[in-house]
């Protein structure tokens, strides 16, 4: 029995019950105003549930001006105070100084921001294509270290809040199976390890989220999807970590900062002799 | 969505939601099963109304998350909180309020649904209204359930004002049951299903309690990890799990204020509770028997004793009169029962078919989400009108359950 995924329909008789949303103020914690980059990327869709149910402000940025705003609607019933979009191709660094003034003018004291997005291509194909490699590698780290660096030197400049990015359990050691999009999660996680250095005197938290595999669309073409971690789960302890003063590396389902441990202890004479 | 279906053979595709369905409605084997989780978005609420439209992937944990905080619960609710919106609609689910608010889709005003001929349909009373009967209770054999409105009621918080009753007999059983049908809002019985004709149990009601400030934070409960080994649940473990259940209720104080999730949803605090069973798993029998008949009751009471193969999930209800919402709707003017019975081969296959036969010969009914082996003749037995709805499934969509029982080869 095969499982095909329906993806939200991005075409809706208009909501007519709209009403009016109340906006009750919620528990106060650190975590108030939260930017999302890749807003419609799979564990942002959780954590933004997560996140409305606080009654946290938001700016989602993603691509599709439309589910941009079937996101905003559905946010705003689930109790979010303020829920903003701005619509733009994190992938395209021209289009980064735009979104980081556009969060500059109409959020201007966000204090928490969550880089989410990313791409996951065929292995296969990105050994067989310089230009797959390269467009993974570019997604997932060139641009995410881009954008990361505008939002922080912000934080680092009001010396306050939070910067947090989903790299991947993959980035702890490159395997045969996936190692160019390991390579660049692996990167970004490198990168943030030193950005969390330099934020530190400022009194800026970094977060490395270290996810295992999740049930998520980029995931759906693997094999074994199915058994694949919980989104909701996930979110929960990303959420969990952002409220929290700690870890600054988060792994989850939690179970993986024991594997990756285990794994990276095996000599590279063995490791390269595994079949995954 | 309508890429999905276009590209589908005929008969191919069966909507798929938290697949709480304790049988083969919600499989499609050697074929395909559409994962509807992702149409996860609420998209409208009306804070005057408590009218709120979402998606067909909404679960009802979700809707009580999100809504019972501005004093919104739902309308009905079934023994577990993770089924989608979808799945409450195409089984139309009952809970322990079936007798004063009828059946999950009774508060459904409204409904679009995606089909592979005529696109995404919007069915309430007044356009196309068969459709709408037939969406509901229809297991997902209509199309896939794009969005619903659904009313939901007004509470004023989460605490239910819960009693509970022990009862000796089923007279006892039925006595209580209308005396609290009048005043109660939530009546439902566990049993004890070992003591036979006279069967031992304790009897629960409660109403919504007013708000007295305190708050609830549910708690995510411990999660089974893997399957007990299948021994541990035999007949002298069960029987003394069911003694010492009566007697702490029998003897604790009957009246309480308790937070709605330990009323509504006591197995929802043991993730993954299926597994307590072992490998083999169980089966699930749940009919209804009308009240005329209680004769027939009683001798499905004795059988399932004499069996020695009883479960400790023994749930007994009365059912309303409500008229059904659905073509296919299960509940219908009677006693429903539901047990669990830990799967022991040809044995408990054995012992339910003899419960077919009394069900089947009093003019009751299998609920369709909960079977796994009903035979064509007592799917026909239980829905004479099948053949009515034929006319409003998709031509994409089947299931292992549809073919099973109505021998439909697409």
């Amino acid at each position: 029995m095969m499982t095909v995924t329906a993806y939200p329909a991005t075409t809706h008789p208009a909501a007519t019950p709209a009403g009016t949303i109340d906006a009750t103020a919620m528990n106060a914690t650190a975590m108030n105003k939260i930017v999302v980059l890749g807003a419609t990327a799979g564990i942002a869709l959780e954590v933004q549930c997560l996140l409305a149910r606080r009654g946290c402000d938001l700016l989602l940025v993603s691509r599709s001006p439309q589910r941009l705003a079937e996101l905003q609607a559905d946010l705003a019933v689930r109790g979010a105070q303020q829920v903003l979009t701005y619509s733009a191709d994190l992938a395209s660094i021209q289009q980064h100084a735009a979104i980081f003034e556009f969060a500059r003018h109409n959020f201007p004291d966000f204090d928490t921001v969550l880089l989410a997005y990313g791409c996951m291509h065929d292995q296969k194909e990105s050994e067989g294509s310089v230009d797959v490699l390269l467009e993974e590698l570019r997604v997932n780290f060139v641009s995410a270290a881009a954008i990361l660096t505008l939002f922080a030197a912000d934080l680092e400049r009001r010396r306050t809040g939070c910067v947090a990015a989903i790299t991947s359990v993959a980035g702890d050691r490159g395997r045969r199976s996936n190692y160019v999009y390991g390579s660049a999660k692996g990167a970004l996680s490198l990168f943030l390890q030193g950005l969390r250095c330099r934020l530190h005197p400022a009194g800026v938290r970094v977060i490395t989220i270290k996810p295992g595999p999740v049930q998520t669309p980029i995931t759906d073409h693997l094999p074994n999807a199915a058994r694949f971690a919980d989104p909701e789960q996930v979110a929960r302890d990303i959420v969990g970590a952002l409220e929290r003063r700690s870890p600054d590396v988060l792994y989850t389902p939690k179970i993986w900062r024991y594997v990756m441990t285990a794994v990276r202890q095996i000599p590279e004479t063995i490791f390269k002799r595994l079949p995954f | 969505m309508p890429e999905i279906l276009r590209a589908a053979a005929p008969g191919f595709l069966l909507p798929y939601g938290l697949g709480r369905s304790y049988g083969d409605s919600c499989l499609n084997s050697g074929r395909e099963l559409i994962d509807c989780r992702r149409l996860n978005r609420i998209l409208g609420f009306d804070e005057s109304t408590g009218m709120v439209r979402c998606e067909g992937g909404v679960s009802l944990s979700d809707i009580i998350d999100v809504f019972l905080p501005k004093g919104w619960f739902l309308p009905v609710t079934p023994g577990t909180r993770f089924v989608t919106v979808g799945g409450a609609i195409a089984n139309d689910v009952h809970g322990k309020n079936h007798h004063c608010a009828g059946t999950f889709g009774a508060h459904v005003c409204q409904l679009g649904v995606h089909r592979s001929n005529d696109g995404l349909v919007i069915c309430n009373f007044e356009e196309n209204p068969d459709m709408l009967r037939a969406t509901i209770g229809g297991l997902g054999l209509t199309g896939v359930i794009a969005w619903a409105d659904i009313q939901l009621k007004r509470v004023a918080g989460p605490w239910i004002d819960a009693e509970s009753i022990p009862f000796q007999s089923l007279n006892a059983f039925l006595d209580l049951s209308r005396e609290s049908n009048d005043r109660c809002e939530y009546t439902v019985a566990w049993l004890d299903c070992f003591a036979g004709k006279n069967p031992r149990g304790i009897f629960f009601r409660g109403n919504h309690a007013a708000d007295h400030g305190k708050e609830f934070h549910p708690k995510r409960g411990p999660k089974l990890p893997l399957a007990l080994p299948a021994w541990l649940l035999n007949r002298y473990s069960i029987r003394a799990f069911n003694t010492a259940y009566y007697r702490s209720h029998a003897a604790r104080k009957s009246a309480a204020v308790v937070p709605y999730v330990s009323f509504f949803y006591p197995l929802d605090s043991i993730r993954q509770w299926n597994l307590l069973y072992g490998r083999q798993g169980f089966l699930q029998y749940q009919c209804v028997i009308p009240e005329t008949n209680l004769e027939a009751f009683g001798e499905l009471l004795d059988r399932i004793a004499c069996s020695g193969m009883g479960s400790f999930l023994g749930v007994l209800k009365q059912f309303g009169s409500a008229p059904p919402v659905g073509m296919l709707s299960f509940p219908r003017p009677g006693l429903t029962i539901a047990l669990d019975f830990a799967m022991r081969g040809e044995r408990t296959l054995k012992l339910m078919q003899s419960l077919d036969e009394i069900v089947q010969q009093s003019g009751g009914a299998l609920y369709p989400a909960k079977d796994a082996r009903m035979s064509p003749a007592l799917f026909e037995a239980s829905f004479p009108r099948w053949r009515g709805f034929v006319p409003y499934i998709d031509p994409k969509m089947s299931s292992s359950f549809w073919r099973r029982v109505t021998g439909a080869q697409s």
